[in-house]
């Protein structure tokens, strides 16, 4: 079945993409190789009969977040990985000791049960998830628009430049 | 479904765990610690979205999309953070910011 095999091969490109964002050294080739986890990523949300949630993974993720943490990068002037920022191998080993029982021990709860192929469900059209999400949580739409609010007070705070009797 | 539920999350687990994996490796570095909560949040949206088409609820796809919103919040927020330390110090290192002074 050729989804499935789309699956499989869209799961390694995003799992070693991670991996080598993770372990890369220089930030800016990071941000990339975890933009190439996020298209994969995206097209396994489109897969999972999620098309919304696949162009806002695109849109937004590997659009807006990923080109936010460039520009910071960028002002910032922070890619140098010689300056010694990296973590060595003393860092290293515990977080991947940690990692390795932690994966393993899900992989074999996961395992133990029975995989079984569950029935397709129906899939929902964009039109049906909307009409859900408007009529039947619309206090949760107003509340994450509140935070979007108070994120951007927030951060047009934090980046002010101190003036006249603020400085120093 | 194209794949059973219980392989979703096993991908979900493992692109967690390497999250946090980076997260616990890159603790000097702030850039990398706010990759790294990229990583995992993203996981964690990859079980919503397979828990709704595993049992054909629109919920699953809410709840993705909160947290869409949510990191962006996030994101935007913590890059100020760090512009306004990076405005102090000079760095972006953890091990700097370490005197909890006014």
């Amino acid at each position: 079945m050729i989804e499935q095999a789309i699956f499989y091969i869209l799961a390694a490109v995003a799992v070693i993409g991670t991996i080598l964002a993770i372990t890369e050294k220089h930030p800016v080739h990071a941000i990339m190789y975890l933009v190439t986890s996020l298209f994969s990523m995206a097209v396994i949300f489109f897969l999972l009969m999620a098309p919304l949630v696949a162009a806002f993974e695109v849109i937004l993720y590997a659009g807006a977040i990923m080109v936010l943490f460039l520009f910071v990068i960028m002002m910032l002037d922070l890619g140098h990985p010689e300056q010694g920022m990296s973590p060595g191998w003393q860092t290293w080993w515990p977080a991947l000791l940690l990692s390795t029982i932690s994966i393993v021990s899900l992989v074999v709860v996961i395992i133990s049960h029975r995989a079984v192929m569950a029935a397709p469900a129906a899939a929902l059209s964009i039109r049906e998830v909307a009409r859900h999400l408007f009529q039947e949580h619309g206090l949760a739409v107003e509340l994450v628009s509140l935070q979007l609010l108070f994120a951007l007070v927030g951060a047009l705070y934090l980046g002010k430049q101190p003036t006249g009797k603020d400085a120093k | 479904m194209i794949v059973p539920f219980e392989q979703i999350l096993i991908l979900a687990g493992l692109l967690f765990f390497i999250g946090m994996g980076g997260l616990l490796a890159w603790r000097a570095n702030l850039i990398m610690m706010l990759v790294s909560i990229e990583v995992m949040l993203n996981a964690v949206m990859l079980v919503f979205v397979a828990g709704s088409a595993r049992w054909g609820n629109a919920e699953g796809q809410f709840f993705a999309i909160f947290i869409m919103a949510l990191t962006s919040a996030e994101v935007s927020l913590a890059l100020a953070m760090v512009v306004y330390l990076h405005r102090r110090k000079h760095t972006v290192n953890t091990d700097m910011f370490s005197e909890l002074k006014g």
